[in-house]
């Protein structure tokens, strides 16, 4: 009985003692003195960027392959969308306009989630309006799914009255390094300063 | 019964208001203020309409629905955030302004759709707009197209 006792308490002590050092190893990686500053917002094991196969605005048929190499911004959304989508292209556009030549070096890639609408034609046209160094990408609704998948992205159709629908979507722009790692995200509310660092690291990573 | 006559009575108040609105002014009734939208390209499907909205009256007022030549229709929606999700849903009840207060429509939040833009919309331009009130009628204003993407209306400051 003691021998039982003895062995949880000594179980539990280790368990403790193993807590606290994986808590402060994940605080040194990701807040504390060996964070990558200013790009790493989460722990860049994440599995967040992998394999999709869809076709751009100009009607090519791309794989993760085409965009290796360099480092990427990733955002998905449709273009039926008036509000958070020209919000963050918008804000995409200003970043790559503050950038300078720099930005040639980012991959800068907007995926529709809206299968059905978003052909590359439409997308075309919807990013008439922002900056040209943008590509959109589209697909069938299993390409979508797939790409979705690899970037960890939410969506779902929602009917809405009168026969149409609207989507809801994970509305983060990911940020992946050359080797397609995952390298942080862009918050919607932080200052355009702050994004400008974070994509400027991204830049020459 | 009597709850009717008193609608009557006030349809009848806000009648000769309504017909006289214009400049986004109803007289004692509903402002509109930073009417603005984004440029869009010929082929976006949608473009949105921000405004602040101020009721001048003693009684709460209702934005129920809006017109422009440069849409197919126009709707309320309101967009939320839950937990990195962004959500759009109409406003079936449109906005409600109590009195003295204002409404806020803009990025990130409510906004009015304007459905199949019937045109490109170009940064400078400035588009009317016909918004409906359940009392103040029918407010004519002009939405002022901002860059693609802007967040804020150009004289935001203003
Ligand atoms: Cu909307």
């Amino acid at each position: 009985m003691l021998r039982w006792i003895r062995g949880v308490a000594w179980g539990a002590i280790a368990l403790l003692g193993f807590l606290t050092l994986a808590v402060s190893a994940g605080w040194l990686v990701t807040d504390g003195p060996l964070s990558e500053r200013g790009v790493a917002t989460e722990p860049a094991s994440l599995p967040i960027g992998g394999p999709f196969s869809l076709t751009d605005h100009r009607g090519r048929a791309v794989t993760e392959r085409d965009f290796a190499g360099r480092p990427a911004a990733v955002f998905f959304g449709f273009t039926h969308c008036p509000d958070v989508c020209p919000t963050t292209l918008g804000d995409m556009t200003a970043l790559i306009e503050a950038l300078g030549p720099e930005a040639e070096r980012i991959h800068w890639l907007f995926v529709s989630v809206d299968w059905e609408r978003d052909t590359p034609d439409a997308l075309a046209g919807y990013l008439e309006a922002f900056d040209p160094r943008i590509v959109g990408l589209s697909g069938t609704e299993a390409q979508v799914a797939q790409a979705a998948r690899s970037f960890r992205v939410y969506y779902r159709r929602v009917p809405t009255e009168g026969g149409g629908y609207t989507m809801d979507h994970s509305a983060s722009v990911f940020l992946l390094d050359a080797a397609g790692r995952f390298a942080g995200t862009l918050d919607s509310k932080e200052s355009r300063e702050v994004a400008l660092e974070k994509v400027r690291m991204l830049a020459s990573r | 019964m009597r709850r009717n006559l008193l609608r009557l009575a006030l349809l009848a108040a806000v009648m000769p208001l309504a017909a006289h609105a214009h400049d986004g002014h109803a007289p004692g009734g509903v402002t509109a203020s930073q009417v603005w939208t984004r440029a869009v390209g010929a082929t976006a499907p949608t473009a949105a309409g921000y405004m602040t909205l101020r009721n001048h009256g003693t009684v709460a007022d209702r934005l129920v629905g809006a017109e422009t030549p440069a849409a197919r229709s126009v709707e309320i929606h309101e967009q939320r955030m839950d937990d990195g999700v962004m959500r759009m849903r109409p406003l079936p009840d449109g906005i409600l302004i109590p009195p003295g207060e204002t409404a806020t429509l803009g990025p990130g939040g409510v906004h009015l759709m304007l459905v199949g833009p019937t045109r490109a919309l170009a940064r400078g331009e400035r588009v009317p707009l016909t918004l409906r009130f359940e009392r103040a009628g029918e407010v004519r204003v002009e939405l002022t197209v901002e860059a693609a993407g802007a967040r804020q209306p150009s004289h935001a400051g203003h």
